[in-house]
């Protein structure tokens, strides 16, 4: 899979050592904050061979042509200099997370998505942003009428990571000034869906808690898949933007008017639909699904099945003892499972796909008297989508006014960005994606200054960009455009874009049904 | 008589006095040609102030027993039997059939006048505050819905088609196109030819999406027509939200002559949750050895979902989200102070620094106690510990979560070897329990180990006359369980005084 990423990269300057070096820190699990300081210093020397030319170019960010010097940034650099220079980085260093929103962060998008629209508006400057600050205090309520306001706060207050809550009926700065606080709620605010890799810590086997690995992502590719097409098809959501929340989780963002637009109640519904798995591992059976199956459990199924097979092998969830009894207890025949369980205690290191396939080659053999085929198929099924359908954390899409992270926030324990993983319902894309390649914010800082110095390098000689400088060498590469967040962000800009125009052309046919003429419509 | 002016202010704007002043008042009676009604028009003709109050009081009493149903968790069809005989008293509502030759008589256009005046008349009562609205639609509807289901096939159809709901109805050649997913999602449904649909944006049957049981295809949810009461239903309960909210902004409006705001205020009052609320009178136990360290021993009177939740806590040094909540709030209602059930805490999360647990517990804690938080959360010193009832249908637990009830979210072999775990084991106690939970009947369960685990305590307190039966009613909430435990099996430790105190 890393593989793949680097080629959907190709264009994207990053010195071939770096990516090879990545399948190393693939090895290492997500350190936590606190030990992080050690764990990196191992790791990063694994992964730059030279740390101190690094920090060397790091200083002198000021002197790389493409970013012109400024009394700022060269302050800057100084900063991160000095608060390097005293032991190795942690991702949560204030200074490094002050360059990163000072040159990376995509703040015009991210107005334009959660407008909606270019011109400012109350979906904007109603919206509640959450910060939490790197002593861990928690800001809420905050709010701005525009980007550029907005990036001067986080410039000012450099959060550790903030969050996106719902558009409200006033300006959330003004809440207490209300004179009845029931007059102060939630508008709007795109329909979310929070998926945690902890929640399949009963049949993963590969990991457990905050960390993940190639294996166990297969879950949040599996559930990615099966959302987005029942989003799409059934309820006939277009624009929908899949995140990786930086560590170990998925994030839906689903923006359509009509989702927006959805009360709590509604929310519970959408997501009601969603839940098939109830109640805990104490709870006995957690599928019942009806029979006949639903359309959407049918196709659910028809989109696991070949990532159950895969499970199987890959996360061997009937080998231990527990696993083994766990799958005996959801099949209905007691005479098949003596004889399974007989026939396994025998070869206790007998795979969990040769274990599958034993149940229907002993139902074959008649070990049962008086088996029920079909409760024993419909077993089967229950299993194959209690073993791979999605688990949703419910509480988060329920409520307008539940917070989450924003696309392109920082991870604090792991310094990855939270980057979009696809939308408009690309699915290869979501196969490709692999969480332990995403680059985490000090990569994409040093990315930026190799980037110039290779500039520099090959100044004079035909450059591979040369096109986008085509009329005048002044004119600037951006930032992002240097590092390995460059397909990340044009997939969010084609997204917002989409989105943006589909608003607007909306707006256009509904005021063309009022009887003006739309020829006035912005453009963009 | 009252007088205009005392009248539901929403009438006026209806009404131009300069076209109608002379006109034949069109809008006096209503004709009721249905039983049943959405209550989209106001009354409009003159009753007595004692029509007024008596109406009210009748249809109060019957929302407040479905309420009480509800949170008994009492099943739809054995809320119907208990109400029968009730609504026959109190609110008769007849079917068209009732009368001879199926013609609306007088007698039932009384009784859906009746009907119709009283729920407006509870409207402008329950309008004042969110908490009453809720509740009110919420009950309202229930009503409906059970008037609703026992309404008659024909009438329930002229009823439907008087509504104008603009459903769009599947056409024939779309219908067999889908035949194959409409079949698959529509419970119970055999041959396609046997039902027709009709299709809505599927915001308006939530219901229904929640269940997986309407197909969906691009936003629209194709409906059969037997399941319109969900989409009655979801109308009622909109219309009634949104009538309730204008109401509540008109009423300061209105032109009141100090003659119904009394009333209101009083039918308001009696409105009163019959969900077992939590007082801090039942906390206290004088002399009892309440703190932090002492929360193992306590343990063994706390019913069985406490019980869990302090085993797994033990078991993990960990408890999730819901799990803390439950369970601080049942530490703080027993009467553990915030101190100790901060230490109670940090202790318990073995696991963690210090620095975590006052970053990302400590808070929690304290707003559960009202020592944080919004004025409103202090004034009310945090909220009140979860009830049964609130325990039983609010956020069932899900992977590695301990809350809940286990008697409602453990299969009955994991419910019994718990059950066994912590010394139950009568053999015909664990077959009743079986028996109470397969009717879904379980603070029954509870109660019935309770009266088991406490049978020579009970036994003594009622041979002996100590306590009255007022004492020994059913548990229906964990605090509830915790004290009388306490007090059972400390009958001789505690002076005689202060049991006899809590009597009067």
């Amino acid at each position: 899979m890393p593989h793949a990423i680097s080629d959907m990269e190709a264009d994207v300057p990053s010195s071939p050592p770096e990516s090879t070096s990545q399948n190393h820190d693939v090895e290492l699990p997500a350190a936590p904050e606190a030990t992080a300081a050690t764990t990196n210093k191992v790791a990063l020397e694994d992964i730059f061979n030279d740390e101190v030319s690094d920090s060397d170019l790091l200083t002198s960010t000021a002197d790389i042509p493409s970013s012109p010097p400024t009394a700022k940034d060269n302050h800057r650099g100084q900063d991160v200099a000095s608060a390097r220079s005293g032991q190795a980085e942690s991702y949560s260093d204030p200074s490094v997370m002050l360059q990163y929103y000072t040159r990376l962060f995509p703040f015009r998008p991210l107005f334009l998505w959660l407008n909606a629209s270019p011109s400012p508006s109350p979906r904007f400057a109603n919206r509640e942003f959450a910060f939490t600050l790197s002593n861990d205090a928690y800001l809420r309520y905050q709010s701005y009428p525009s980007h550029d306001l907005l990036r001067r706060d986080i410039l000012r207050l450099n959060p550790s990571r903030f969050e996106i809550g719902p558009e409200y009926s006033t300006n959330p700065r003004d809440r207490k000034t209300l004179r009845k606080a029931s007059t102060f709620r939630p508008l709007s605010k795109e329909m979310v869906f929070d998926i945690d890799l902890t929640d399949y810590d009963d049949i993963r086997t590969c990991c457990v808690k905050a960390n993940i690995c190639e294996k166990c992502w297969k879950f949040a590719t599996m559930t990615i898949k099966v959302l987005d097409a029942a989003l799409r098809e059934d309820f006939g959501f277009e624009h929908i933007l899949w995140v990786y929340s930086g560590r170990r989780g998925v994030h839906a963002w689903i923006s359509d008017k009509e989702a927006r637009e959805l009360d709590d109640d509604k929310r519970k519904a959408l997501v009601g639909y969603f839940e098939v798995l109830r109640g805990g591992v104490q709870g006995g059976k957690r599928v019942n699904v009806r029979r006949p199956l639903h359309p959407h459990i049918r196709r659910s199924m028809d989109i696991l099945r070949p990532y159950f097979t895969q499970i199987l092998v890959e996360q061997e969830p009937f080998l231990s003892q527990s696993g083994q009894d766990r799958l005996l207890q959801l099949l209905p025949d007691k005479d098949l499972n003596d004889a399974l369980r007989k026939k396994w205690s025998s070869s206790p290191d007998r795979p969990s796909k040769k274990k599958w396939d034993d149940i229907d080659e002993l139902a074959k053999t008649g070990v049962s008297k008086n088996l029920d085929t079909k409760a024993l198929l419909e077993a089967k099924q229950d299993a194959l989508l209690e073993y791979t359908y999605p688990r949703i954390d419910v509480e988060v899409g329920k409520k307008r006014i539940h917070l989450l992270k924003s696309p392109f926030v920082v991870h604090p324990g792991t310094g990855r960005v939270c980057v979009p993983i696809t939308c408009g319902g690309d699915m290869k894309r979501a196969d490709l994606f692999d969480p332990l390649t995403v680059p985490t914010v000090t990569e994409l800082l040093r990315e930026i200054d190799s980037f110039g110095q290779k500039n520099e390098e090959e100044q004079g000689t035909s450059q591979e960009d040369s096109n986008r400088h085509e009329n005048s060498n002044q004119k600037k590469v951006l930032d992002w455009e240097k590092t390995r967040l460059k397909p990340y962000y044009e997939l969010f800009n084609g997204y917002v874009n989409k989105l943006v125009k589909s608003q607007t052309t909306s707006l256009k046919r509904e005021r063309d049904e009022d009887g003006h003429n739309g020829a006035d419509a912005m453009e963009f | 008589m009252i007088r205009s002016g005392a009248r539901p202010e929403l009438k006026k704007k209806r009404v131009d006095h300069k076209k109608t002043q002379f006109a034949k008042a069109t809008y006096k009676e209503n004709d009721y040609p249905h039983r049943l009604s959405l209550y989209d028009i106001p009354p409009t003709a003159e009753i007595s102030l004692e029509e007024f109050e008596t109406w009210a009081i009748d249809r109060l009493r019957i929302l407040a027993e479905i309420e009480s149903c509800s949170f008994r968790n009492r099943s739809p069809q054995e809320t119907v039997a208990h109400l029968e005989p009730l609504l026959k008293k109190h609110m008769p509502l007849s079917n068209n059939s009732a009368a001879a030759g199926g013609q609306v008589d007088q007698r039932l256009r009384d009784e859906r006048k009746k009907d119709h005046y009283s729920h407006w008349i509870l409207r402008l009562a329950f309008c004042r505050t969110e908490d009453l609205r809720r509740r009110f639609a919420r009950v309202e509807t229930m009503l409906f819905r059970m008037r609703f289901q026992q309404d008659e096939g024909r009438e329930k159809k002229a009823f439907i088609d008087s509504l104008n709901l603009h459903w769009e109805v599947v056409a024939e050649d779309e219908k067999l196109e889908l035949s194959e997913h409409l079949l698959a999602s529509t419970p119970g449904l055999r041959r396609i030819d046997d039902e027709s649909f009709f299709k809505v944006d599927w915001t308006r049957v939530p219901e229904l999406v929640e269940h997986r049981g309407v197909y969906l295809r691009k936003g629209k949810a194709y409906v059969p027509m037997r399941d319109q009461t969900s989409m009655i239903m979801t109308e009622f309960t909109r219309n009634l939200e949104k009538a309730l909210e204008l109401s509540s902004r008109a009423l300061p409006r209105m032109d009141e002559d100090d003659r119904l705001t009394p009333i209101l205020d009083h039918l308001s009052k009696n409105f009163a949750t019959p969900d077992a609320g939590f007082h801090d009178s039942e906390s206290s136990l004088p002399g009892a050895p309440i703190n932090a360290a002492n929360v193992d021993n306590l343990s063994q009177h706390f019913p069985l979902c406490m019980k869990n939740l302090h085993t797994t806590l033990r078991k993990n040094n960990h408890l999730k989200h819901f799990g803390r909540l439950q369970y601080t709030l049942f530490l703080k209602g027993i009467g553990l102070s915030l101190e100790d059930c901060l230490v109670f805490w940090r202790q318990a999360f073995k696991n963690i620094t210090d620095d975590t647990f006052n970053k990302e517990y400590r808070y929690n804690v304290r707003h559960v106690y009202g020592d944080v938080g919004g004025d409103a959360n202090r004034r009310g010193r945090g909220y009140s510990p979860y009830s049964c009832q609130k325990i039983l249908t609010e956020h069932p637990p899900g992977t590695g979560e301990a809350h809940g009830c286990p008697y409602r979210h453990f299969n009955i072999d994991n419910l019994t070897s718990m059950l066994q775990a912590t010394g139950v084991y009568d053999r015909d106690v664990l077959k009743g329990v079986k028996e109470d939970v397969e009717k879904m009947r379980f603070h029954i369960a509870c109660n019935r180990v309770f009266e088991w685990a406490h049978k020579t305590e009970i036994k003594k307190v009622k041979d002996e006359n100590i306590w009255g039966p007022g004492e020994l009613d059913t548990i229906v909430h964990p605090n509830t369980y915790f004290k009388r435990s306490y007090l059972l099996k400390n009958l001789n430790s505690i002076p005689k005084q202060d049991v006899k105190m809590e009597d009067t």
